[in-house]
Formats: C-alpha cells, structure tokens, sequence
C-alpha cells in the first residue's frame, strides 16, 4: 500500500469508528477464550508491515507459515488418527480394527494409568485401574496382541506414552521384528515428551535428568536405526487441557521443543540428525480464528528458531509438523450430543491451521471412553470436513485476512514475551523447578473459570441454554471388571512359563547400561524381547534413576 | 467465632489431571476454609493418613481415571477403621450417573460434583454440611 492509500484508510476508518461507536453493543465479552481481547474489526492498517515473502512465504517453503509441505491436502490429506485403547489387548485391537475399517488412516494407542506409570497389572498401585483409561500392556506378548492381524509395515501407530516411552518403543520395535518388519520400515510417533509430564499431564516416573538421557539415546537410536520414527511429539495439547491460555499453549510448547534441541546437541547429536523427526502435538479449541492464528505463528517461530538459533541445515529440521487434538476440556457432560458441533468447529480451525494428523473427540468423552458410535460420529466428522466442504482444497486459505494475519502476529509477539521470561529465569527445567508454568496455568484456568461461574463467559448448557432435570439418554462406554482378573492370570502365566534366567540376565545388563553413558535402548529391547514385563524393565530404571517427587501446589 | 472448616483435597491412584482439584482447592480457601492439598499419585492410606494427622473435616477426592468405585470405597472403610468416620467423604470427576448413585447409595460419599458444578455450589455445600 503506498501512503496515500493508506492514509485514505486511516480517515476512512476514523470515520467508520465514529459512527459505529454511537451505536450499543450487546452485552458480551468480546474475548478470545483465552482471555484476549479483539478488535471489532482489522483492516490493512493492521497488517501495513507485513512482508509476503519474509512473513508467510510460500507452502513448504521457509519460514513454512502458510504450511510444512508445497502441495497440503491436496497431495494427501491430513492422518485421521483417533486415540482408542481400553481393557486388555484383544479388546483395543478389535477396536482398531474397527477404526480402520471405518476408514481412519493411522492408529494412536491409548494406554491404561498402570502402564502410563510403569506399573504392571498386578502392582498394588494397578488396583482398580487396569484397562480403564486404555489398553493395559505389561509385555511384549500384549503389544502381539495389540497388532495381531495389523501389518506393522502397512500402518503408522503413534503412542501415548511419555516416562515409559523407551520400553513400549522397543515392544513396538519387537513386535515389528516377530511379524517380520524390519526397524527401518517402521513409521509412527512416540509422544516421549517428559518435559510437558511435570508441567501439565503430570505422568511422571524418573526425575528430569534422566529422562532427559532416555530422550536424547531414543534420537540417536532412531536416527540410525528407525529412521521413519518421529521419536518425540512436542505437545501444547496437555498444557492447555490443564487450563492454560492458547498463548501459553503455544510458548511453552515450543520453548520445550527448543529444551529438547539443546539437549540433542549437548548429548552429541548433529541438529540435522534428529531435528527432522521431532513433531508436534497441539490442542484445538474452540476459539476459532485464535487456534489457526496459533499453528501459523507456531510453524514460523520453529523454522526461523531452528535455521537462526539452532543453525539447522537441513530444511526437514525447520518443519514444525503437527498433530491435533479436538479440545477435551472444551467438552461439557450436560447436553453431551452439543459436543458433536463443538469438536467439528475445533476440526475445521484444525485443517485451516494446516494440521498434519487430527484425532477428533467423542461426544461422550467427558462421560466415558467412546462407544462405537461416539467414534464413529467423530471420524465422519473428519470425513465430511475432508471430502465435503471444500477447505481442503485450497492451500492455507484464511492467509490474508487482515484478523487472521494480526492474531498471528500478536500470538508470535506474546510467545516471545514468554520465551524472554523463560530465558531470564533460567530455562526450562529452571522454571518447572520454580513452578512457573504450572502456576501461569493454575492461575489461567482459575480465571476461566471463575468467568465460567460468574456468567462473563457463556458454557452452552452449562451455564445457559440449560435443559433443567436433563437425562443421560446417549449409551455409555463400561469397562468390565472382570478384565483385571483376567490381565493378571495372564501376566502371572507369563512370569511362569518364559526363560526366567535370560529375564534376569537382560535386566541386569539394562542396569549397568543404565548406570553407565551407553545408549540403553538396545539394552531395554533384550529385556522385551526375553519378555520382561514393563514394570520390572522400569523398577531397574527406577532403582537406578530415582523417582521425580512434585511440590504440591494450588 | 467459629473456626475455620479444614478441608483436604486428595489425588488418590494414577490419575493425573488435577486441574479441577486445584481450582476448587483455590475456591475453597478463597472462601476462607484452611485447604490441605495432597499432590498427586496418593493410595487410601496416604489419604487416611493425612486427613487424620490434619485433622480435616471433610475429604474431597478427585478421580478422573476410572478407577472410582474401587478407590473411594477404600478411603471411606479405612477412615472407618481408624475412627475418623465423622470425616466427610465428598469428590468428583469423571464418574458415570449410575456409579454416582452407588457410592452415595452404599454410603462411600455425601456428595459427589461433577463436571459443570460451579465453585459456589461445592463452597455453600460444605458450608451447610460441615458444623464448625
């Protein structure tokens, strides 16, 4: 814009306030649901400085704004990758099984609290809570079982699982290994992002050091020797699920993913060895144009972070590429059918953020785990939005928009804001020792819901548009107590019938490995492949490593 | 003066979303009651323990897990079993209708607040419940 348009703007748009301001606005509050306030209206004003190819660039190419890759969904839609997993092992897989027949494109393994912790079905901690959450694995022969029928070579699994993640990794790893799949044609996702774990979803074992150590020897392992493996899956999901704002969201997401860098290289690694199989894991909730703003400003802090700071050379190293999540903690247990309009709203500001993989929520997940129908209802929802309306026909089409261009400037401007204070402070670990993100969360979600309480913001049948005496007329998941008892025979059958001395043998040279500077993951796989279970494989670690103890605060 | 209502908020089992009980943790003090918060990864004993040695009035557990029907039931029988049954067992979390109906039903809680339950409504609850 020369200046004498713009100048014509600015009069133009003084006068449109002028007026605009005599009239009455509706008693609303005109926020993100985040807390931030917008503006009525952007025009260019907003966007002057704006500079197409040092700002957006083109698709699939720096600083990857506008998308990771140069053709998006027209080369290949985004991974419809729902999260299941319940019960034991036959259970999920009947259940993936399901999922793919109904067209889902990737699986995603939900697994139980016991094995999240490094605890085995029988553990006293497992009481009660075995198979509730997700699927209970204690072996290598449940992981078997998991995939019976599922060719390891034909689909990419991402697992949910972060302080045990090396020893369900090598489960996944022999499991390939006994249907004949070999590590380099695997492809898949661990999570393995501990740092998120004492921050928000708080599924600890072992303290940050040697977690750091377990992270670092799974991208060396991986560069070498499962190179289709993203070995870690940097997540805000968590982070805002606990309640905090999507700037914080996006912040502290990505000054993990710089922590996580650094530690590569500390550890030996070139940046370009393991940089381009680190992803993402973002949460999309239900503020529309605030979400899109957040993946765009997300892509553009991470490539020129990683090209300036981190000097990568490699241009998969600047690719910030993600996985999606509809927002749970956006879901409401009243009128729960609303929540199927709630999670393709979140979907739809997924795709135009240009998400690589999108898992979409049940409309009963604040009630239960998904029925069959739930789920199905949630991947149509995928399905339709994909083959339907049309978004995805078009490369990052909201680019341009005088709103959608600011909001991501000024998430960008407030990210760094955080990552200046994260610095001063000492870095990450520094501030997850001061407690400074779980207090900025604590505080974010106290306010929120405080507003929720004091009707400043509007819950659709929660808060208004309540049904009073409302009745649960949807069908609810129910996990079988039954399958505990059978979990554990198994196991304990298991423990009977395998080469006992060969467990011991693998387990104490686990030990020394992990006492000593070796990668220990060849180690962990002679433990699974003798059929160790997960929770003798972590006490060994826990012995060695020490257990993570938080200071409980509110 | 009436002295203040203590009240501990407990984690008990895996489960790590302690996001709701943080906040009510919060709502109550604000609400001038004295709040012990356990953390997270507590078993019933711990629980029990910590009541007990506090001195609480009322326990509000927080299980979004699953695990419910076997881990409150086992807080309240060894609050029983160590004469601390005048201690209020009231909690929250992901806990289906029908399982709410049997743990209130068979004794194990007062009171049970689930998702969409605003902060007022847990504070006036135990104001009404607790005699100080």
């Amino acid at each position: 814009m020369n200046n004498g348009e713009t100048r014509g703007i600015r009069e133009g748009l003084e006068k449109w306030r002028e007026k605009r301001d005599q009239m009455k606005d509706r008693d609303f509050l005109f926020e993100t649901v985040s807390g931030m306030e917008v503006k009525d209206l952007y025009t260019p004003l907003d966007i002057e400085n704006l500079d197409y190819q040092r700002d957006l660039g083109f698709p699939g190419e720096y600083p990857f704004t506008r998308g990771v890759y140069r053709n998006m969904y027209r080369g290949r839609l985004w991974t419809m990758r729902q999260f299941a997993g319940f019960a034991t092992a036959k259970e999920s897989n009947k259940r993936y099984k399901y999922l793919l027949e109904k067209g889902q494109t990737g699986l995603s393994v939900a697994f139980d609290m016991p094995t999240i912790m490094g605890y085995d079905s029988d553990h006293p901690r497992a009481l009660g809570e075995v198979g509730r959450v997700g699927v209970a694995i204690d072996s290598l022969q449940d992981m078997e079982t998991l995939f019976e029928g599922i060719p390891l070579d034909k689909v990419s699994t991402s697992m949910t699982i972060n302080a045990p993640a090396a020893v369900i990794w090598c489960m996944y790893i022999a499991t390939g290994e006994k249907q004949g799949v070999r590590p380099e044609q695997l492809t898949g996702t661990i999570q393995n992002d501990i740092l998120k774990e004492y921050i928000a979803q708080k599924s600890w074992i072992f303290p940050p050091e040697p977690s750091m150590r377990l992270i670092t020897d799974i991208f060396a392992y991986a560069s070498r020797h499962v190179p289709k493996w993203n070995t870690i899956s940097i997540s805000g999901y968590h982070i805002r699920e606990a309640g905090s704002t999507a700037v914080q969201e996006l912040a502290f997401t990505l000054a993990n993913g710089f922590a996580y860098v650094e530690a590569g290289i500390k550890a030996g690694l070139n940046v370009d060895e393991f940089a381009p199989r680190l992803s993402f894991f973002f949460n999309a909730h239900i503020d529309f144009f605030e979400e899109i703003a957040k993946y765009r400003a997300a892509r553009r802090i991470w490539a020129r972070r990683m090209r300036e700071k981190y000097g990568a050379k490699d241009p998969r190293s600047w690719l910030l590429r993600f996985h999606t999540q509809t927002a749970g903690c956006s879901l409401t247990a009243q009128q729960p059918e609303n929540n199927i309009v709630r999670t393709a709203y979140e979907a739809l500001a997924a795709v135009l953020g240009g998400t690589q993989s999108l898992h979409t929520n049940s409309m009963d997940e604040v009630l239960a785990l998904p029925t069959e129908k739930a789920v199905q209802i949630a991947l149509r929802t995928q399905q339709i939005l994909a083959y339907e309306t049309g978004v995805a026909n078009v490369i990052d089409p909201l680019a341009g928009s005088y709103y959608v261009e600011a909001l991501t400037n000024k998430m960008e401007e407030e990210a760094e804001k955080y990552f200046e204070e994260i610095e001063k402070r000492g870095g990450v670990l520094a501030c997850i020792e001061q407690n400074f993100f779980q207090q900025e969360i604590a505080d974010a979600a106290y306010r929120y819901q405080r507003a929720l309480d004091s009707k400043q913001r509007i819950l659709v049948g929660v808060n208004e548009f309540v049904n009073p005496d409302e009745k649960l007329e949807i069908e609810i998941l129910k996990i079988d107590p039954r399958i505990e008892q059978e979990q554990v025979a198994r196991l304990q059958k298991l423990r009977r019938e395998r080469d006992n001395i060969r467990v011991r043998e693998t387990l104490d040279a686990l030990r020394r490995a992990c006492e000593g500077t070796e990668n220990v993951i060849p180690y962990i796989l002679d433990c699974v492949r003798a059929y160790a279970t997960e929770g003798e494989i972590i006490q060994v670690m826990r012995e060695v490593f020490g257990e993570y103890k938080e200071k409980p605060t509110f | 003066m009436a002295r203040k209502i203590r009240v501990l908020i407990a984690k008990p089992g895996l489960d790590g979303h302690d996001r709701g009980a943080r906040v009510i943790a919060r709502a109550l003090r604000d609400a001038g009651m004295e709040v012990i918060y356990t953390g997270l990864h507590q078993t019933p004993e711990q629980i029990v323990e910590a009541a007990i040695q506090e001195d609480v009035d009322v326990v509000g557990l927080s299980i979004l897990s699953g695990a419910h029907m076997t881990l409150i039931p086992r807080v309240t029988q060894l609050l029983r079993e160590n004469g601390a049954d005048d201690i209020l067992v009231i909690g929250g979390g992901t806990i289906p209708e029908d399982d709410i109906k049997a743990l209130k039903e068979g004794g194990w809680v007062k009171e049970l607040f689930t998702p969409g339950t605003p902060l007022e409504a847990i504070v006036e609850w135990i104001q009404a419940n607790v005699k100080v």
